[in-house]
């Protein structure tokens, strides 16, 4: 059996290529997460324009069908200025999928808020990743190369911190951050609201990283290494910079990739309450709390439900199946010989 | 031992005490005051007089009456109910979500544990699969979502369970059912991941070698050592249960304290998100010293090193 090292020696094309040998439901999951943002990336120019195109004639709550529910003018209202562009050409095309998941109580095509949505969730849990790996990080490895008293210090903090109410401080937040961003950001307040929610999570995010990140250092910060970067006269940042981050990498990647789902998952929990991001930008959490609503109202609504829920599933099981598999192949005692296995 | 429950004991009021600072300087330094919320002109007189009884003028005071109170179980006034005190709402609801989240980290051990073990026991086989699926599909659910649909398909269509509300024991299911499932996941890969260390170990080949059961080794032998991050993990898990079912309440109309935590904030309504801390960190430092205790009666080598 290979360990992490015969796993990650060799060039990096070379490293995923036996990654993926070893696990390849990874790289199914890889192959449909970047289907997926491709997908949402390519329709953009298009569901920007029409994730809140809303008809309450034919289109309310239309079920899924191959064909249009909706009369051409609310969706293509400048219809001659995109033909004119080279977006036009496949316009048409893109129009003709718009009630291919139905649409919602407002007449809105469910596909482009689904993708859009897909991206707005994905780009908050990365945001909330980064934010959770630029604290945690900077957190844990000043604790663990300067140690001491300054060490337990800051760990007691992060206990203290894990004693507080998860959702109580996102929400506490929330509310702290939102008058000053706004004013800072004027009128594009919806935007800023999207800023905040994953600062927010991220905001409290960061104390797992924070752990790992400390143990690492305290292991790393005896090797010979970093005493013979010391020993040259080396200060604490170029140790830090030079020494300790380059070999962090690898569990910050890993863990920095599990608060993604988190993240994802923490959004929509705030969407169903209401509070996640506002109207009417879609997220898969609102998509999916919206059909929440719609169904409990009246079941014969199913797509409303189901395809957000399939999508938010979908993404969370691929993020968490790829950082199971990295957090596998990084650490070599998972996969000691079994007697029984 | 009990000078290391009594040291942790002592850890446990600090951190509890750093918690409620914390908390208070947060809700002191956020902008926002209940009193200029609604619409109605407030006569300066009236305004000054619930200032005064929500301790809104010095904070210093309030600090000292608010955690003096507390100890003699008394939250003071919030700001949101009218008739009603911070203890009477946390009386009200602890009970129900206590009961809740109990139910729920039960269910999730009975059902986590033996799914962990088969998993690792079976490490790639179809049943590692069909296991971990199943753990991977609990995690990546929102909980509204396995509500709504349980509550659709065993509610509505087989009319199993009522649909909502609380106070018979048909109530229980589905809201402890709904709440156990990310902690099923969670929980199973713990015991999954202890199971793969443990099984490798000498102590499991010594047993084979003297004859004991496969089963006893895996159950017996090994499942008390790879139960230990478990028990660990029960701690925050049973407080995380017991007051953060806020989306179970409200999918099933369960009246219980994950509402306040939420609602608490969104209000500002600084007495009774100070008493939701309080609680909530009361209990994970309660949870965490008997996980402590058990810690040392399962694991005797660790009992005196706490």
């Amino acid at each position: 059996m290979p360990s992490a090292d015969t796993i990650f020696s060799g060039g990096t094309l070379r490293s995923m290529r036996r990654l993926g040998k070893r696990y390849p439901s990874a790289v199914v999951a890889a192959i449909v997460l970047f289907s997926m943002v491709t997908a949402g990336a390519a329709s953009l120019p298009y569901s920007v324009r029409w994730f809140n195109v809303q008809d309450l004639g034919a289109g309310i709550r239309h079920a899924p069908s191959i064909t249009p529910a909706v009369p051409e003018e609310p969706y293509l209202p400048d219809r001659s200025d995109l033909e004119a562009t080279e977006l036009g050409a496949l316009g048409g095309a893109a129009y003709r999928l718009t009630s291919l998941l139905g649409h919602d109580d407002l007449g809105r095509s469910l596909l482009y808020r689904l993708l859009p949505g897909f991206l707005v969730s994905l780009g908050i849990g990365l945001g909330a990743a980064v934010m959770a790996i630029i604290i945690g990080v900077l957190w844990g490895a000043v604790a663990g190369l300067i140690g001491g008293r300054l060490d337990s210090l800051m760990m007691r903090v992060v206990d203290v911190l894990y004693g507080l109410p998860y959702i109580l401080m996102v929400i506490l937040l929330k509310i702290a951050l939102t008058r000053p961003l706004t004013s800072l950001l004027g009128d594009r307040t919806r935007y800023a609201e999207v800023l905040i929610l994953f600062i927010a999570i991220g905001g409290v995010s960061w104390l797992t990283m924070a752990r790992v990140v400390r143990g690492q250092v305290l292991a790393l910060r005896n090797r010979a290494f970093v005493e013979a970067s010391r020993l040259c006269g080396a200060g604490t940042w170029h140790i830090l910079r030079r020494h300790i981050f380059p070999n962090l990498a690898g569990p910050v990647i890993v863990y920095g990739l599990l608060v993604i789902p988190q993240a994802i998952l923490q959004e929509s929990f705030l969407s169903f309450l209401g509070i996640g991001v506002p109207q009417p930008i879609p997220s898969l959490g609102r998509l999916a709390a919206d059909g929440v609503e719609a169904v409990n109202a009246f079941v014969g609504f199913w797509w409303l439900l189901v395809f957000p829920c399939a999508t938010l599933v979908v993404t969370l099981l691929a993020l968490n199946i790829i950082g199971d598999a990295l957090r596998d192949a990084m650490d070599p005692k998972s996969r000691a010989a079994s007697l029984l296995a | 031992m009990i000078a290391v429950i009594l040291r942790r004991l002592m850890l446990g009021v600090v951190t509890i005490a750093c918690v409620y600072t914390l908390t208070f300087l947060m809700v002191i330094t956020i902008p926002g005051n209940p009193l200029r919320q609604s619409d109605r002109n407030l006569p300066p007189e009236a305004e000054q007089a619930l200032r005064v009884r929500y301790n809104m003028d010095n904070n210093w005071l309030y600090f000292r009456q608010f955690i003096v109170g507390a100890v003699h179980g008394d939250f003071g006034p919030t700001f949101t109910y009218a008739d009603w005190t911070c203890s009477q709402i946390i009386a009200d609801a602890l009970p129900v979500s206590v009961v809740l989240g109990f139910l729920a980290v039960l269910f999730a051990v009975v059902v986590g544990v033996p799914l962990g073990v088969i998993s690792a026991v079976k490490r790639g086989g179809a049943l590692d699969l069909a296991s971990l699926s199943l753990v991977l599909t609990c995690m990546s659910l929102p909980t509204f979502v396995t509500g709504s649909g349980l509550l659709i398909v065993f509610g509505v269509y087989l009319q199993w369970a009522p649909v909502g509300g609380w106070g018979t024991v048909a109530h229980l299911p589905l809201p402890a059912l709904t709440l156990s499932l990310p902690f099923i996941a969670y929980i199973a890969r713990l015991t999954r991941a202890g199971m793969l260390d443990v099984l490798g170990s000498d102590f499991i080949r010594t047993a084979l070698a003297k004859g004991v059961s496969r089963q006893s080794a895996v159950w017996n032998h090994a499942l008390r050592v790879a139960f230990l991050p478990v028990l660990s993990y029960l701690g925050p898990a049973m407080a995380q249960a017991m007051t953060g079912s806020f989306v179970v309440e409200k999918v099933f109309g369960v009246p219980g304290l994950g509402q306040h935590f939420v609602n608490a904030a969104l209000n500002l309504d600084a007495g009774l998100i100070l008493a939701c801390v309080l609680v909530y960190s009361t209990i994970l430092v309660a949870f965490n010293l008997v996980v402590d205790v058990l810690y040392g009666w399962l694991d005797p080598r660790i009992a005196g090193a706490v």
